[in-house]
């Protein structure tokens, strides 16, 4: 016993043990995913985080010591953003052609993700810090953080909406706009990018190339309107 | 490979320097992304190499999540008594905003005769 303890006590304290523990937690998330039949609700972020929540809490290991490990998967979101110009870039032609419907659908999308959960928290009776932390949810996380701060909200409250929001939307999607019978991946895609930023956008990418290009488009356009739009209604309500 | 992650880092590395440097609240790889697809459009030589690269990495997407979706687990509590409202919020306004967006957009395409093919 004293030797495993010994050997976790190294480990634990090791960047290598949190990258592959983040890997597996993953790799099981997206098998059980891929045995359901890619049912929406076995979604493989919402099931890596409660496995990897579920053992760093069982080994009393702070988040701290976990990121140690976990940043190198996190720092690569920066480039990967990138990324998302090649399958801009490779939907050129349908860009083109979309650019009147993406501009009102961003700004329909934008306002409705804003103002429906600042009012649906209002009426529940959500008040101050908290109700401000609600605005920018919709927006990919750094730039929601950025407007929380800037209009009195809680950065760290905002950052779990954030998250919390992107899983949701990632899971409603696919039932939801199919119940729709919406059949066009341009608008499907959009619409799930502005209302739920990068992980809509992952979802999008995991059923339709086309799809996670619109969503990519719609995330980058819906974190500079929300950055304008945000602040807006807040003085609006608030004013 | 190499070159292709060296080529998005370089983006990414411009986009926050911009951002640094012009005070924005735009995230530098948001920029580095917009810089990159106007590079694209110069030379689309260049997607061409990068494209494969560039898909094995989107296919992951989701995974690149995982270390903050970790992080906000240990912050639930934040919720506080307004846990189920929020709960709410977030599930009722993520529903309306796809569904309004889709519809504009699907609605705005048809106006326009903007048809996808």
């Amino acid at each position: 016993m004293t030797e495993f303890a010994d050997i976790w006590s190294y480990l634990s304290r090791d960047p290598l043990l949190w990258l592959t523990a983040t890997l597996i937690a993953y790799v099981a998330g997206d098998a059980i995913f891929r045995a359901s039949g890619r049912k929406p609700i076995a979604n493989p972020v919402l099931l890596s985080v409660v496995f990897l929540a579920v053992v760093l809490q069982a080994t009393r290991t702070p988040y701290a010591t976990y990121f140690e490990g976990a940043q190198f998967i996190h720092f690569m979101l920066g480039p990967v953003t990138v990324a998302l110009a090649v399958p801009l870039h490779s939907n050129l032609h349908r860009l083109k052609s979309a650019a009147l419907p993406m501009i009102c659908a961003l700004f329909a999308g934008s306002l409705t993700a804003i103002g429906s959960a600042v009012g649906i928290a209002w009426a529940l009776g959500v008040t101050g810090e908290t109700l401000l932390s609600v605005a920018p949810k919709s927006a990919t996380a750094p730039v929601a953080i950025g407007i929380s701060e800037a209009i009195g909200g809680s950065t760290t409250l905002t950052a779990v909406l954030v998250i919390l929001t992107g899983i949701t939307g990632a899971i409603i999607a696919t039932p939801l706009l199919n119940a729709m019978k919406i059949t066009d991946w341009r608008a499907r895609g959009f619409a799930v990018g502005v209302a739920a930023h990068g992980i809509g956008t992952a979802r999008a990418f995991q059923v339709n190339e086309t799809a996670g290009a619109f969503a990519g488009i719609g995330m980058g356009l819906n974190a500079l309107l929300t950055a304008i739009l945000a602040p807006l209604v807040v003085s609006l309500v608030f004013g | 490979m190499i070159a292709h992650i060296a080529i998005l880092l370089a983006f990414q590395l411009v986009g926050e320097v911009i951002r640094t440097a012009l005070g924005l609240t735009i995230p530098g790889p948001v920029i580095g992304m917009a810089l990159f697809f106007a590079a694209l459009l110069l030379v689309p030589r260049l997607a061409d190499s990068i494209r494969a690269t560039a898909q094995g990495l989107l296919a992951h997407l989701s995974l690149l999540f995982v270390p903050a979706g970790v992080g906000i687990v240990g912050h639930l509590d934040r919720l506080g008594s307004d846990g189920l409202a929020l709960f709410a919020a977030i599930l009722g306004s993520t529903t309306l905003a796809i569904v309004v967006g889709v519809l504009t957009f699907v609605g705005v395409a048809r106006l326009t005769g903007g048809r996808d093919d």
